[in-house]
């Protein structure tokens, strides 16, 4: 069978079910007796482990298998969840992850095997039947040969009950119902786990005639897989039914093991204790009264706990969604086309069409953007994790409190933003939080805690890192800055504290490792903001002594379609995004003044800095000076700056498009973008003017 | 052609800057455009004379003749720009006028000695001869890829 059409799917699904590992780890955590938790944990190890089997990757299957017994031993109330143990999953889901990871790359599991996390489950095996062993001695008071015996029948049923597959099945309570139903006519409902060998050629036809022959016996009720995936084989050597039947046990099995190359029929009674039943009952006929069209529930799956674990999605191809986008694009740049066409007599008709083309086109952009829109979640979810992985090495108590997990994001944005938030956060807990001793001095609580924010404002989506730690010592990085030679003491002594602080995003200041154990911070924190920066944005931090900082990330909504204005520089034009503009300035010459040879305004009681575009972008300007200046006033986070144009063209809707590879490095550029003539315009980079 | 069966032919496009011609292995090209109209880009290097506007999409335009420190382009009906793509990645070449397509086998070709110190030579393959003609064959890879 070629299973690599599959594995697009396979590698998908892993990634899920890891995600709800994960989150159901870290609430067992929480929680160590949920048995709710512990059954979602064994289904999702199981359900990996199929999946890994039906692809062939015989270590994932392994790891998930010993991972299994782990947990069902825990169902079964024989180990209990302890910090040690939980450590220990928390591995598999790591090494997991890595196979996973290690799919994606390369379409193989590779070779690591992770014996060490294996021994380590088997471990945890044997020490439970250690502690069998100490209590059979106690009891029996038997002597130690006896033991032995005793604790190798022990762990030969146990491993039999392990076998016994059929009796970790949940049932629905459609299933539970017919269970009862059968008792009451008088039938018997037997549980069977039957195993194939290993070298079965094929096993689905193996697994047909197992069902033919039961069907004989009696009515197959359920099986685990379910029969569809028997037959396309989705099982591993082993798989389990349910038999309403008035034969008795000894009868199926000799049935079914007279079939060649079934190696073993394991086969119980089940039984539902009506006490049970009639709590369901109860349930349902509430559920009934509150509503006819809620669905039941699984009952065994149903808990306060488990929200629902995947979003319902659409898988669609990204390639598709570029097309799409790119449709869009055109049809806007088709729409600016229309625009610019001069009719002598414009008739009222053509106003009409345009008007029309322009509410097809925002509406389809807004469409085309929903469904390239994702949640922030899928980046959130995996930092409790961290914070905990954290808080554990560092010996920090740390408690992460998450919110706007809803906002949403272009897809392209939440691919990116995922390692810049990974180094906020990582610096959050290791810089600025203090360890315990401290914070107890400090009259804190010794819990510190991370809030990470997420929210909508206007056509910007905000992050929010906040840590109520020590915060950034400003005199502590102008000290470094001087002594590393990035700054004369004369500059670091006329800068404002807010400047000192942006020094940590420079690149010289991240290099140098060993500042980041004065300061605070800023190792990669450039990368971060270079990061930020490629994807439209920008960072700002904000800090009090003692208090904490506050990294503040700012994400443009879309990356695709923006509202701009067009502004004329000599012969050239220019686009600048709409949001970064605070207003439209006309000022008199006469009104620039001079600070530090800079050219300032004051405008409203503020001083603004002039940037003359002609001079950063080279552009021939005509010498002859004009009385009064267009000044378009942009801001960048708090600070703003007045850019001269010479005239302005207008509101418009423009399609960003790259420069392309060889262009990369242009700062002042952000990309550029067709006009309705078929003329190209660049787009100003306000973030790297200002 | 015909004692050529045995050996690969690779297949230039010939384009003329100055006097002198040079070979584009047609594998990269993408397709030959006359002059479009270029949008400069501020900052850029020296060579790039802008970006162009190729049905959609943004395309940067290298001058040859800068990059050879040639004088500079006068755009005439003959101009055209040949679009390569490496990597997936476009870029236009302004040249003089393109005359034709050439087939060559290695017979034909005089490779350069990789050692030789000219900084030109990052940009030149070889030396393609056609009858009496001597063409000059473009690494299309050196000319996007190094920075001076």
């Amino acid at each position: 069978m070629d299973i690599s059409q599959y594995l697009e799917i396979f590698i998908e699904e892993s990634k899920e079910h890891l995600q709800s590992l994960n989150e159901s780890l870290l609430e067992l955590e929480k929680n160590t007796d949920n048995v709710e938790l512990i059954n979602e944990v064994f289904r999702v190890a199981h359900t990996l482990k199929g999946m890994a089997a039906t692809m062939g990757y015989k270590r994932m299957q392994k790891l998930t298998h010993d991972m299994e017994n782990v947990l069902s031993e825990i169902r079964n109330g024989t180990i209990k969840v302890e910090a040690d143990l939980l450590d220990v999953l928390f591995q598999c889901l790591d090494a997991l992850e890595q196979y996973v990871d290690q799919i994606v790359e390369s379409g193989s599991e590779g070779d690591k095997d992770n014996q060490n996390i294996i021994d380590k489950l088997n471990m945890i095996l044997d020490n439970d039947k250690k502690d069998d062993e100490t209590n059979n001695k106690d009891s029996n008071k038997s002597n130690k040969e006896d033991n032995v015996k005793s604790n190798s029948a022990k762990k030969e049923s146990l491993s039999d009950m392990d076998k016994r597959k059929h009796l970790n099945i949940n049932f629905t309570d459609f299933e539970r119902n017919a269970i009862i139903k059968a008792y009451e006519e008088n039938y018997k409902v037997y549980g069977t786990t039957i195993y194939i060998s290993e070298g079965c050629v094929l096993k689905s036809a193996r697994a047909f005639i197992v069902f033919r022959t039961l069907e004989k016996l009696g009515q197959v009720i359920k099986s685990y897989p379910a029969v569809q995936d028997i037959e396309d084989e989705k099982f591993d050597t082993d798989f389990s039914t349910f038999i309403i039947t008035k034969e008795e046990p000894s009868t199926i099995i000799k049935e079914l093991t007279s079939i060649a190359e079934v190696t073993e029929v394991l086969t119980d009674e089940i039984k539902i204790e009506d006490e049970e039943n009639t709590k369901i009952e109860k349930k349902e006929v509430n559920e009934k009264k509150v509503s006819k069209t809620t669905k039941k529930q699984p009952n065994n799956s149903t808990s306060k706990t488990t929200k629902p674990k995947t979003n319902r999605t659409v898988r669609v191809d990204i390639e598709r969604l570029d097309t799409l986008m790119n449709l869009v694009s055109e049809l806007i740049i088709i729409k600016n086309g229309l625009e610019t066409i001069e009719l002598k007599n414009t008739s009222h008709n053509f106003n009409e069409q345009i008007e029309y083309l322009e509410r097809i086109t925002t509406n389809l952009h807004d469409a085309v953007m929903k469904v390239r829109m994702v949640p922030i979640e899928r980046v959130f979810n995996r930092f409790p994790r961290l914070i905990r992985d954290l808080s554990r090495k560092l010996n920090k108590n740390i408690e992460l409190h998450m919110s706007g997990e809803e906002t949403e994001l272009d897809r392209t944005v939440i691919d990116e933003i995922g390692d810049p938030l990974v180094h906020l956060l990582r610096n959050a807990g290791d810089h600025g939080l203090e360890t315990p001793d401290v914070r107890v001095k400090a009259g804190k609580d010794p819990v510190g805690i991370i809030d990470l924010r997420a929210y909508q404002d206007g056509n910007n989506v905000i992050i929010e890192v906040v840590d109520d730690g020590k915060g950034i010592d400003v005199n502590n990085i102008k000290n470094k800055a001087v002594s590393k030679g990035v700054l004369s003491r004369e500059q670091a002594d006329s800068m404002n504290d807010q400047e000192i602080i942006e020094l940590l995003f420079k690149p010289s200041f991240s290099t140098a490792e060993k500042i980041s154990d004065v300061s605070g911070r800023g190792v990669g924190l450039d990368v971060v903001k270079t990061k930020i920066e490629a994807l439209g944005g920008d960072i700002e931090v904000k800090t009090e002594i003692n208090r904490g900082s506050k990294f503040i990330i700012r994400l443009p909504l879309t990356l695709a379609i923006i509202q701009a204005l067009m502004v004329n520089l000599g012969e050239e034009k220019y686009a600048i995004p709409l949001n970064t503009i605070q207003n439209i300035e006309d000022v008199l010459i006469s009104d620039i003044k001079y600070i530090q040879n800079q050219e300032v305004i004051n405008l409203r009681g503020r001083v603004i800095p002039i940037i003359r575009l002609h001079d950063k972008l080279d552009i021939p300007t005509e010498d002859k000076e004009k009385d009064s200046l267009t000044v378009v006033i942009v801001n960048k986070g708090e600070k703003q700056a007045g850019i001269v144009v010479d005239s302005l063209i207008g509101q418009q809707e423009i399609v960003i498009k790259t420069l392309g590879k060889y262009l990369t490095n242009i700062k002042l550029i952000a990309g550029a973008t067709i006009l309705g003539d078929g003329e190209v315009a660049l787009i100003l980079d306000v973030n790297s003017l200002v | 052609m015909e004692e050529n069966n045995n050996q690969e032919v690779i297949q230039y496009i010939v384009a003329k800057i100055g006097h002198e011609q040079y070979g584009v292995n047609i594998q990269h090209v993408h397709n030959i455009e006359r002059m479009l109209r270029i949008t400069r880009v501020p900052k850029a290097p020296y060579y790039i004379k802008g970006v162009v506007n190729l049905r959609g999409d943004i395309i940067p335009v290298m001058s040859l003749r800068l990059k050879f420190r040639l004088d500079p382009d006068e755009y005439t009906n003959d101009t055209r720009i040949i679009i390569v793509k490496i990597d997936g990645n476009p870029m236009g070449f302004i040249v003089d006028e393109v005359k034709e397509v050439i087939n060559l086998t290695e017979d034909n070709i005089e490779k350069i000695a990789k050692d030789s110190s000219d900084e030109k030579n990052i940009y030149v393959q070889g030396v393609g001869k056609i009858g009496k003609e001597l063409v000059t064959l473009l690494n299309i890879d050196g000319l996007i890829n190094t920075n001076d």
